[in-house]
């Protein structure tokens, strides 16, 4: 009974696709599978949507929407509704062919990442050798689509919000990659099933997620920061602040496409967080051994929208970053730190099994920790201020 | 020479032609970032995900963006005044025929001599990662160097220019 | 150490987030329309009239004495004067408004009006809610909407009406006691009159 829940959608899949003659049923297996994520995932977004308005208002001592339906559920759709009815403008001097192709880019590009993530036990789209390449990628397509949006709206501003999303994707889309080579390192293998079939064991109880770890503690952290900055989230939010540049890189878009563009950004969102599930908290596995009978796809979804909260919480708290503090941040602390952080890896796994490897990994990467951020994030001391007088 | 490498083949070609052709230097610069991704897709259609997918990361990632950022930032956006065929096109023509020739008398070559009936070697990104650290470790350090080197370099420069402005 | 002010910050943001739940004073929204928050005593939108007894016409306080037109910096206010006079509350006879416009979508809400009214007669609403679709004289309020009875002034702004109705009962009791004295010097005059006539007369 707990396995045929834990395998409900499998079993699923198997009992719709048995109705076709043979030669078709794996392109119609995967189909049904695609077809599922493409209605799935949207309509995550949708409550992701709610759950963000309702959750920054609580904690700006406001409600949120609530008068569209039951405590504002439907303000979604209300929005929908608003974005697909709303006049499609395009600028005269706009590039209109790449004006068109961007947010269609970014859609995709988010969408493909989906196709690696073990959202259950058997429960993976395409289970590649290189999945873990293949989502960074994807991550990557992104980047071009952005610039694309930004460039072909012939905007000064819309550019200038473009470049600085560019330059910030790029920087932190290098930590993420060194953070997760961490996980590769210590899992043996680039494809997700397989680390996340790793961490599926308990020790005493507690599961042997790579978060626990001192490394992984450390290695979560600088991939929750870099997973905030490439999905251009606050407090990294300059290239989309409103009060900034109006809204950056998407400034000319109007209507659906530029409904496309925030389902992108959402999508990013949900398979970066994902992907961080997956290699740092344990994908679909339970947190406790005793908990094992709630079927593997709650879990990897309870986590994810865990971890959206986190994402919702942290723009209700933040100021938003400044570019050039963005950047330092990202190059003169996170990527030291990021590398110092592999090779504490490395020496983790070559230290063997033991309590000395836990003392001493702790160790090294509290102390850097410290002394990096007092010595690299130190703040410039002015001088009184001289002023010169016109003569 | 089945049916998709030949779409493959026809997208990477367009996505070239196209980078040569067109008049908006931005514009060309995409085409070219279709034709990294054509050439993304042959390499995945024989199986060498790894290679793909590093193809996509670094060519469509990074590169693409390089020359983007390389067009904006040096006012190359504008439209020529004098056209986009440059006055030589006629010998700019044999010498890409002449390597174009070059290069497939070599590919023909080597194909010959390759044995007919090996199966597919299934190259796992742990094959690679072993012969990077194993075999290949002398190239692998070097081009790390060589990358160091570059960076510092950038910084050098960098740092030239705002001593310089001051 | 890095990240303890982001950890605070979320601390704190965290207990906005569960509070709100729990308490008033972690969700200070009022869901207006169903719910309103009492205006303060000194609130003010935009002037009305004061009338005295239960008929609006006749116990108007306004005498079109045309000070507050004058005075109005956007000059909002559009008065006609009455040609005939009609007794006023005191029994005086004044003149009246025929007609007294106030377009309140020019109207500042500078209170100068009331400031400079010798009679009492206008001072200011707190009533906001005046949108209209009619975008030709909707927003042109006449003498009939901006009339409002003494009672209402006492609901709106009590230790001001208070204060307002001492000052008039004072100035009655004034007027009052000066006619009286001129009625008391009259008669003592009349009598005195009177009382010297027959004197005359039995000659």
């Amino acid at each position: 009974m707990i396995t045929t829940m834990d395998q409900i959608f499998v079993l699923l899949q198997h009992w719709i696709v048995g109705f076709l003659p043979a030669f078709v049923q794996p392109f119609a297996a995967v189909l049904l599978s695609v077809v599922v994520i493409i209605c799935l995932f949207p309509a995550l977004f949708a409550l992701a949507v709610w759950m963000e308005r309702k959750g920054l208002g609580r904690m700006q001592n406001r409600l949120g929407p609530n008068r569209v339906g039951p405590f504002g559920l439907l303000q979604p759709i209300a929005d929908g509704i608003k974005s697909l009815t709303k006049e499609d403008i395009v600028p005269l001097s706009a590039d209109t062919p790449v004006h068109f192709l961007a947010p269609l880019l970014l859609v995709v590009a988010a969408f493909m990442g989906f196709a690696v993530l073990p959202m259950g036990r058997n429960m993976v789209l395409v289970d590649m050798d290189a999945g873990l390449l293949f989502f960074f990628a994807m991550g990557a397509s992104t980047e071009v689509s952005v610039f694309m949006a930004g460039w072909s709206s012939r905007n000064k501003y819309s550019l200038l919000g473009a470049m600085r999303a560019v330059a910030q994707m790029i920087s932190y889309e290098v930590v993420l990659l060194l953070s997760s080579v961490a996980v590769v390192m210590i899992s043996g293998s680039m494809s997700l099933t397989k680390i996340v079939e790793a961490q599926n064991h308990y020790t005493w109880g507690m599961p042997h997620w790579y978060i626990f770890t001192p490394w992984g503690l450390a290695g979560f952290v600088m991939y929750a920061i870099a997973a905030t900055a490439e999905t251009n989230r606050s407090p990294f939010d300059l290239p989309e602040g409103e009060s900034e540049l109006v809204a950056g890189y998407h400034t000319e878009y109007s209507g659906f496409k530029f409904a496309l563009f925030f389902l992108g950004e959402y999508l990013a969102m949900f398979s970066i967080s994902g992907l961080g599930t997956t290699l740092f908290l344990g994908g679909w596995s339970a947190p406790f051994a005793f908990l094992e009978w709630v079927p593997s796809w709650i879990w990897f979804f309870s986590k994810l929208m865990m971890s959206i909260f986190v994402f919702i919480w942290m723009r209700g708290t933040l100021p938003r970053l400044r570019q050039d503090q963005l950047m330092n941040f990202a190059w003169k602390f996170v990527l030291p730190f990021t590398l110092l952080n592999l090779m504490v890896t490395a020496l983790w796994r070559f230290m063997g099994e033991g309590w000395e490897r836990w003392v001493v990994c702790s160790a090294i990467l509290a102390v850097v920790w410290v002394v990096m951020g007092r010595v690299e994030m130190r703040s410039e001391h002015f001088g009184p201020r001289s002023y010169r007088y016109a003569e | 020479m089945t049916v998709v490498f030949y779409l493959i083949a026809t997208l990477t070609l367009a996505g070239g032609l196209a980078a040569v052709l067109l008049k908006h230097l931005v514009h060309c610069a995409l085409a070219v970032t279709v034709a990294f991704g054509g050439l993304a897709l042959l390499f995945l259609s024989l199986d060498a995900q790894f290679a793909g997918f590093a193809q996509i990361l670094v060519y469509i990632g990074a590169v693409a963006i390089l020359i983007v950022f390389a067009i904006l930032l040096t006012r190359g956006s504008e439209l020529p005044k004098d056209g986009v065929f440059s006055r030589t096109w006629l010998v700019g023509l044999a010498i890409a025929a002449g390597v174009f020739s070059v290069l497939g008398w070599a590919v023909l070559e080597s194909a010959q001599s390759l044995p007919q009936q090996s199966a597919v070697p299934a190259v796992t990104v742990h094959d690679i990662g072993n012969a990077l650290v194993g075999r290949y470790v002398l190239p692998l350090e070097i081009v790390a160097l060589l990358l160091t080197a570059a960076t510092i370099g950038a910084v050098i420069v960098a740092l030239h220019e705002k001593d310089g402005a001051q | 150490m890095l990240g303890e002010g982001i950890l605070k910050g979320m601390a704190e943001t965290a207990r906005n987030f569960v509070g709100s739940f729990v308490s008033k004073e972690r969700l200070t929204t009022v869901e207006y329309p169903e719910e309103r928050i009492a205006a303060i005593e000194n609130a003010r939108v935009f002037p009305f009239l004061v009338y005295d007894t239960a008929d609006w016409e006749a116990g108007l306080r306004c005498v079109a004495c045309q000070i507050c037109e004058k005075e109005c910096p956007p000059k909002c206010i559009f008065i006609d004067k009455s040609k005939d006079k009609k007794p006023d509350a005191i029994g005086k006879q004044q003149f009246y408004p025929t007609r007294f416009d106030i377009d309140i979508s020019v109207c500042m809400s500078c209170q100068i009006c009331v400031e400079v009214c010798p009679f009492e007669a206008i001072k200011m609403d707190n009533e906001f809610e005046l949108a209209t679709d009619d975008r030709f004289g909707g927003l042109l309020l006449d003498r009939k909407q901006l009339a409002k009875p003494n009672e209402y002034y006492h609901q709106i702004h009590p230790t001001e009406a208070a204060a307002v109705d001492a000052r008039l009962a004072e100035e009655k009791a004034k007027a009052d006691a000066k006619a009286k004295g001129a009625a008391d010097a009259a008669a003592a005059k009349a009598a005195a009159v009177l009382a010297a006539k027959p004197e005359g007369a039995g000659d």
